[in-house]
């Protein structure tokens, strides 16, 4: 792939397109100023695709940003660099100069394509905002070019979008008229900031594939900003490795995967989630049983508001989770997954028969329920949002505990917190610090010990893994499963990530639209799939490549 | 790193004075209202303010605040002696009759206040037909004529001054300012704290349940508030005689209703908020999810809003008083005192103290609160 988009660039001595020399940014100022980037440079060549990797906080996206001034100004401030854009210092130049190259010679795309776009705005006015802009484009004008670019975007029937908001698009499509946006004046250099983060494995595979045959077809250079090395590897010409704001290792990507030579990159590296799930049992005993889930959200019209249709967001599905086994939930966003989880939790109201070591559960009330939540658990996803960023760390773990325990004294109460802080990993002695002092991975872990410290049962594990850099992802998982191990846990794993669920789950059920889909042992269905959406979902999340028409959502 | 001062995890006393200490958040938003100088001087301007217009009865006052007399020492601030105890016949002592204070005079001693008037005082001596002007801008001839004995007379001093003037019935208008000023913000402040513990208790329920509980509730709320509250006062206040209570009741009815939309929100997006969540899986009950996780969400913006409605409070109150159907007449009041200001433009004394001990206290009271919520806002920084 490389030797294409090399090419297109004309001799390798070329002057760069992008060259970026010695670039600090600091925020802050006096003695709170802090380094975010240090000196780093790179330059890319018309045509080329740099990617810059590095796992949260790393600078990537700040680096990104200053180069079409993006930062706020002050606190940020670049204390030492350039960046010379065919020839011209995009730093010191003035709003004017820099406005005329943002959205016209340089373009970008960001991570969050819900948040990208002005939801009050339909998708002919955002497009056709920037090619008013920076071309002058008239009303009918403007609508042609809208329309060629949604056709190359790649979005069917682009005459009917031209009205839709974006709510009313899916997650892919959002991020498809946003790379439209991007290309809308044909520009030399797209930046993409992680621009298939917040999207599905299949629907991640796709965009890449766009963004790979636009290239080609435009000859622009791309500077792609992500986490995760699996994209890396496929997709760019040349890669540069950043930690803590240096760039520690750079080249072509072949090489630096072959022979990575900093200590950190092969850190990265190594960073995928190992081990293999507990051996599949089925003498074990049944924690968790749910016969025909059914979770159907009433659609009301009319001015009676009368039940027109249900969305079946969970349709008559089965699930049995086995004492230290782990049952793995896959799908794309939208499949129902969380929802199946909560209503098995009684945390949604469902049909059908829940049990929980044998007792019915469906029929209890709030009440009724409360001395079970103790042996039934949950971990979130969002690290940052389950916990309340009010309370220290010692309250929040010891929250359940005063009320399932209430007759413990409050050392004991601390006692218990803080060993169940050492279970995951963490030093006991920070349990009097709040949420937001700590990392991504250290805050998953004290949700991890919120639901361990009433020793129970049954957990249900929300995506636990998928907001986490690679690295931690895997300190996580092993985590996980020692906690399974120890206390012969019954785990209820929901993720769309299958390499996370190869590495914890020993059986799978392959869910899209509230229904199942495939059902199994873990080894089986990774190994030899049945349907064609689990080989789909296989293939994205293990190749990034794409399925053909039809099988999975665009 | 604040390593050193947590404990080691299995310590004997895990409970130490670190869970006290202000929370980062919170030392952040002291940080915050300190950088702003402004709404800081305005606090302490109107806590010195404050504090002196609660000590009233000790530094404006009619009665003495000690009295030596035949031996025994007595505090006429705290307590209602009769006249019998010095010889008259009275059920309450005035100890600004001249008998009196002879009488006292030969038997021991008085300590006056700075300013010898109460609020509803009629002072007796002045030289001119009341509204009289400060005693400060007449001569020493003039102030005392009234005095049995003119210049020479031991109550012609600088406690009898009137250092604002009198109002049109002789009472010490700086007295009046006093009390009047501490009735207000007292108002204001108890309307305040009433009416936000309503409001957010109203909001928090709407907004956590939701629903049909929400849909009602809100209904309600808007007819209740399309009712027009002065005219509801007016018609009230000829029914009932309006008193400090009775008005706080009829204004408590709908000044709740300014929280209630704030807390609601917030409550309505926390309640979605994963850690909620975590706390019902968790089993944690309605009332301490509410009450723990969620009501500190809610409090920036009800702090934010409570300046405010104190002002509004008390500016309300003193429309009231303005038109008449406020305090019972007799009461301290700022509105009164412009009213009269109204009433004798002559005197200007009236309308000119009025205007300026008003606006200063709201003023005072809107700084502060810009200043708060500056330091809730998490957006704002200050170097």
């Amino acid at each position: 792939m490389s030797d294409e988009t090399s090419m297109t660039a004309k001799t390798p001595q070329d002057q760069p397109l992008l060259d970026v020399r010695d670039l600090s940014v600091a925020f802050g100022e006096g003695e709170t100023r802090s380094l975010a980037v240090n000196r780093i440079s790179f330059s890319i060549r018309k045509g080329e695709t740099l990617a810059l990797v590095g796992e949260s906080g790393s600078g990537k996206s700040v680096s990104a940003l200053s180069v079409l001034k993006l930062l706020p100004y002050p606190p940020a401030s670049h204390p030492t660099g350039q960046i010379l854009f065919q020839g011209k210092d995009l730093l010191t130049a003035g709003d004017t100069a820099i406005r005329k190259v943002r959205g016209n010679k340089i373009s970008m795309i960001f991570q969050e394509p819900m948040t990208s776009l002005n939801p009050l705005h339909t998708v002919e006015r955002q497009i056709a905002e920037v090619l008013k802009i920076h071309r002058g484009m008239g009303e009918r004008q403007a609508r042609e070019r809208v329309i060629d670019l949604l056709t190359k975007v790649g979005i069917p029937e682009p005459e009917t979008r031209l009205g839709s908001y974006p709510h009313q698009l899916s997650g892919g499509q959002r991020q498809r008229v946003m790379i439209a946006m991007a290309l809308a004046n044909e520009p030399d250099l797209l930046i993409a900031d992680e621009p298939t983060t917040a999207l599905d494995v299949t629907v991640q595979a796709q965009i890449l594939k766009l963004l790979k045959d636009l290239q080609r077809q435009e000859g622009m250079a791309m500077l792609f900003i992500t986490h995760d090395l699996g994209i890396v590897r496929k997709f760019a010409d040349r890669v540069c490795v950043m930690t803590k704001g240096e760039i520690v290792e750079s080249g072509p990507v072949a090489e630096i995967f072959a022979n990575p030579q900093h200590e950190y990159t092969r850190h990265l590296l190594a960073a995928e989630p190992k081990g293999s799930p507990p051996a599949h049992d089925d003498s074990a005993p049944v924690v968790v049983r749910a016969e025909d889930l059914k979770v159907w959200f009433p659609i009301r019209r009319g001015f009676l508001r009368r039940t027109v249709g249900h969305v079946k967001a969970v349709d008559g599905i089965d699930v049995t989770v086995r004492e230290g086994q782990t049952l793995g939930i896959v799908g794309e966003s939208g499949s129902g997954k969380t929802t199946l989880g909560l209503a098995i939790l009684r945390m949604i109201s469902s049909t059908g028969r829940i049990a929980f070591k044998g007792a019915d559960i469906q029929g209890l009330g709030w009440k009724d329920m409360r001395p079970l939540r103790r042996d039934m658990q949950i971990v979130f996803q969002d690290p940052f949002g389950a916990l309340s960023p009010r309370m220290s760390v010692a309250d929040i773990v010891g929250e359940g505990l005063a009320v399932h325990f209430p007759g413990i004294t409050a050392e004991e109460r601390d006692t218990r917190v803080a060993r169940a802080l050492e279970e995951v990993g963490l030093d006991a002695a920070t349990r009097f610090r709040y949420p937001h002092e700590f990392s991504g991975g250290q805050r998953q872990r004290i949700s991890i010990a919120r639901a361990m410290v009433l020793e129970p049962k049954f957990v249900m594990l929300d995506e636990p893994t998928s907001a986490l850099d690679m690295s931690v992802q895997a300190q996580v998982v092993d985590l996980l499963r020692d906690l399974q191990k120890k206390h012969g846990l019954a785990y209820l794993f929901i993720s769309h990530d299958l390499k996370v669920v190869r590495a914890l789950a020993n059986e799978v059920v392959v869910m899209k639209s509230g229904k199942v889909v495939e059902q199994g042992q873990a080894h089986e269905i990774f190994e030899a799939p049945k349907t064609d959406y689990t080989k789909a979902l296989m293939a994205a999340a293990f190749r990034i490549e794409t399925a053909p028409e039809g099988v999975v959502s665009a | 790193m604040d390593s050193t001062a947590t404990p080691a995890p299995m310590n004997s006393s895990p409970v130490p004075v670190e869970r006290h200490r202000l929370s980062p958040i919170n030392r952040r938003r002291l940080a915050n209202f300190q950088a702003n100088r402004r709404g800081v001087w305005s606090l302490w301007i109107f806590l010195v303010l404050f504090g002196l217009s609660l000590l009233a009865e000790v530094l404006v006052s009619d009665k003495p605040i000690l009295v030596s007399y035949k031996g025994e020492l007595l505090a006429p601030v705290l307590v209602d002696y009769p006249e019998e105890k010095f010889g008259g016949f009275l059920a309450v002592t005035d100890y600004r009759d001249p008998f009196i204070q002879e009488e006292i005079g030969a038997n021991g001693w008085m300590l006056w206040p700075p300013v010898r008037y109460s609020y509803r005082t009629v002072n007796n001596e002045i030289p001119v037909p009341a509204p009289a002007p400060p005693s400060w801008s007449m001569d020493k001839e003039t102030r005392c004529a009234q005095y049995p004995e003119g210049a020479n007379d031991p109550n012609c001093v600088v406690g009898n001054w009137n250092w604002l003037g009198t109002d049109d019935q002789g009472r010490d208008v700086l007295a009046r300012l006093v009390y009047g000023f501490r009735i207000s913000v007292i108002f204001g402040l108890t309307l305040t704290v009433a009416s936000s513990f309503i409001g957010i208790a109203a909001g928090a329920v709407q907004g956590y349940y939701g629903g049909w509980v929400d849909l009602l509730f809100q209904r309600f709320i808007e007819i209740w508030s399309a009712i027009p509250t002065l005219y509801l006062i007016l018609i009230v206040s000829s029914v009932l005689i309006p008193g400090f209570w009775t008005l706080f009741g009829i204004l408590l009815a709908f000044s709740w209703l300014a929280l209630v939309g704030v807390v609601r929100a917030e409550f309505l997006r926390g309640r979605n908020f994963e850690y909620i969540s975590a706390a019902r899986a968790l089993g944690v009950s309605n009332l301490t999810i509410m009450w723990r996780h969620l009501l500190p969400n809610a409090m920036v913006a009800t702090l934010t809003f409570l300046p405010f409605i104190l002002n509004g409070s008390i500016s309300t109150l003193t429309a009231l008083d303005f038109l008449g159907f406020g305090l019972p007449p007799g009461s301290p009041s700022l509105g009164e005192l412009l009213a009269q200001g109204k009433n004798n433009l002559q005197a200007p004394w009236l309308g000119i103290t009025g205007f300026i001990v008003i606006s200063l206290m709201l003023s005072l009271l809107i700084f502060i609160g810009e200043a708060v919520r500056d330091a809730f806002d998490p957006r704002k920084s200050f170097r």
